[in-house]
């Protein structure tokens, strides 16, 4: 399964500078962030610290001011068949059937859909059979699912994840995880995972990265200890509570010092 | 204001889904309309030329007038179509473009607007008086009834941008005519419905207008000869045939609005 060729993301020195005109507002500084081909990260950080910005960029939708992006030896400067994305919110549309949907990645970069894949990943994640729905007829976890299949259809090396269950109930939501832990084990994708649940990233991710804001930069790594595959009774020990603690701490009494700097910046 | 005019969705929300039960109801209210009109001019015995009774209204259609009648009906449908599959047209079209640069909307959208709430109809006699009484001036009427109210309605539609649904669209390298074409056009397709709508049943209604301003052919011109010689029966069988001309072109776009943008409902 593994391709001998390794994929590993790379960001070197990403700075990304807002408004030009009065002093502009560092929403990424100097990020440096490896992630090994088949890991799975996550980032964390109070809101504005730029890990969208960080995430957007690497999708290539956003311009970094500085820095590059790479994968394996090839760099990145717009978006990129290899990397697929999930966005906040399934973000299907909603005037297609959840197949067409599925096949827009395709339509768009002109190549056959691989529909006996598409088949496989629909009934992975439990929609066989709903591929002719419409995203209307689908609850929100369901859609999330179908976004799910979207990003994989085209058998991306890197799956970039953008706060993908934040609206989502918390069961939904626990299901989710256990479903994305699942594909992750079976396909090893690299992913990215931004979240504002600290449990989430925790329980899904290898390494749990700790953004400052202003300028947006990486404060701490945390690797994550716990034997794979998990379980959701996971979420109830005492050492992940632990860990989830820790995090949580490390946001939360970030230095202030960081914030009048990046202002003054 | 433009809010007030690109927003007559309401209008369909009566019709389509009647059930047996409403079908029936609506064919007892027609039974009992034509019925007991019928009954009433007859018990007052209401001369034929101040009102006449639906069962002479019924004999014009199976009278020798009739092939004249759809003679110079087709005279309209002439004007119909010409007129408004050019000013639909450019109406989409200039929706579609200057949405994408909302500076010449700013400036444009006024002179639209003008447009719109010009009456057509009375420009005909300056258009007879350059065009002569031919097809011309009435099938510019027409394109200038139909074309404002298709432009100002779609454009309202192209501007309903998702930013998400464009992302998306980006993150898989979307060239900005895909973006427009999978995205935007779409998402536009409720409100372009509506507007193309409008835009027949104003056309239907200026081309009958110009008609009866002169030139002596089409259904318009029918009217004014039969309500000048008291010819009253003819004059409500031409009067029939246009309401039902306009509820065949909302029953139509009804139809595509279903087909096409059914997603939005």
């Amino acid at each position: 399964m593994q391709k001998t060729a390794d994929k590993a993301l790379n960001v070197r020195g990403a700075t990304k500078v807002y408004g030009t005109a009065s002093g502009g507002i560092h929403a990424l500084k100097d990020v440096d962030l490896t992630v090994r081909q088949g890991e799975f990260i996550s980032i964390v950080g109070p809101s504005g610290c730029g890990k969208t910005t960080l995430l957007w960029s690497i999708a290539g939708l956003h311009k970094l001011t500085s820095g590059a992006i790479a994968l394996g030896d090839e760099f990145l400067t717009g978006p990129h068949p290899s990397i697929g994305m999930m966005f906040q919110e399934a973000n299907l549309l909603p005037w297609r059937s959840i197949r067409r949907n599925i096949e827009l990645p395709f339509e768009i970069r002109g190549r056959q859909p691989d529909l006996a894949r598409i088949d496989r990943l629909l009934d992975r994640v439990g929609l066989g059979g709903f591929g002719d729905k419409m995203p209307r007829e689908l609850s929100g976890g369901m859609q999330q699912r179908a976004s799910i299949v979207r990003a994989l259809a085209s058998d991306p090396t890197v799956l970039l994840m953008d706060e993908p269950f934040g609206a989502l109930d918390a069961f939904t939501r626990d299901e989710m995880n256990k479903l994305v832990e699942e594909i992750w084990l079976e396909s090893r994708k690299t992913v990215i995972l931004i979240t504002h649940s600290i449990a989430e990233a925790v329980y899904l991710a290898d390494k749990v990265y700790i953004m400052s804001a202003r300028p947006g930069q990486i404060a701490r790594v945390v690797d994550v200890p716990f034997a794979r595959p998990r379980s959701l009774d996971l979420m109830e020990t005492r050492e992940f509570f632990d860990l989830v603690n820790l995090i949580k701490h490390d946001i939360q009494h970030q230095p202030k010092a960081a914030l009048a700097a990046g202002g003054a910046a | 204001m433009s809010q007030s005019i690109s927003s007559p969705t309401g209008l369909a929300s009566g019709l389509g889904g009647q059930g047996l039960r409403e079908v029936i109801a609506i064919l007892a209210v027609a039974v009992a309309v034509i019925g007991g009109g019928e009954a009433l001019l007859r018990f007052f015995e209401v001369p034929q030329y101040v009102l006449p009774t639906p069962s002479a209204i019924g004999a014009v259609f199976a009278s020798a007038e009739m092939p004249t009648i759809l003679q110079h009906y087709g005279y309209t449908l002439v004007e119909l179509f010409a007129g408004y599959a050019i000013g639909a047209s450019i109406g989409l079209i200039l929706a579609a473009v200057i949405t994408q640069f909302p500076f010449v909307e700013k400036v444009i959208t006024p002179y639209i607007l003008l447009l719109v709430t010009t009456p057509m109809l009375a420009l005909v006699p300056l258009l007879i008086l350059n065009f002569g009484f031919g097809y011309t001036p009435r099938i510019i009427a027409v394109a200038l009834a139909s074309g404002p109210m298709v432009m100002i309605n779609a454009a309202t539609g192209f501007r309903r941008v998702d930013t998400m649904k464009i992302s998306l669209a980006r993150s898989y390298g979307a060239s900005t005519l895909q973006i427009f074409t999978k995205i935007r056009a779409p998402m536009a397709m409720p409100m372009v419905i509506v507007g193309l709508m409008i835009g027949a049943i104003f056309g239907m209604i200026t081309a009958v207008g110009a008609e009866m301003s002169g030139g002596g052919f089409g259904l318009g011109s029918r009217l004014t000869t039969y309500s000048s010689t008291l010819r009253m029966p003819e004059f409500f069988a031409c009067i029939l045939i246009l309401a039902v001309t306009g509820i065949t072109i909302y029953a139509f776009f009804f139809w595509l609005g279903k087909k096409l943008a059914g997603w939005e409902s």
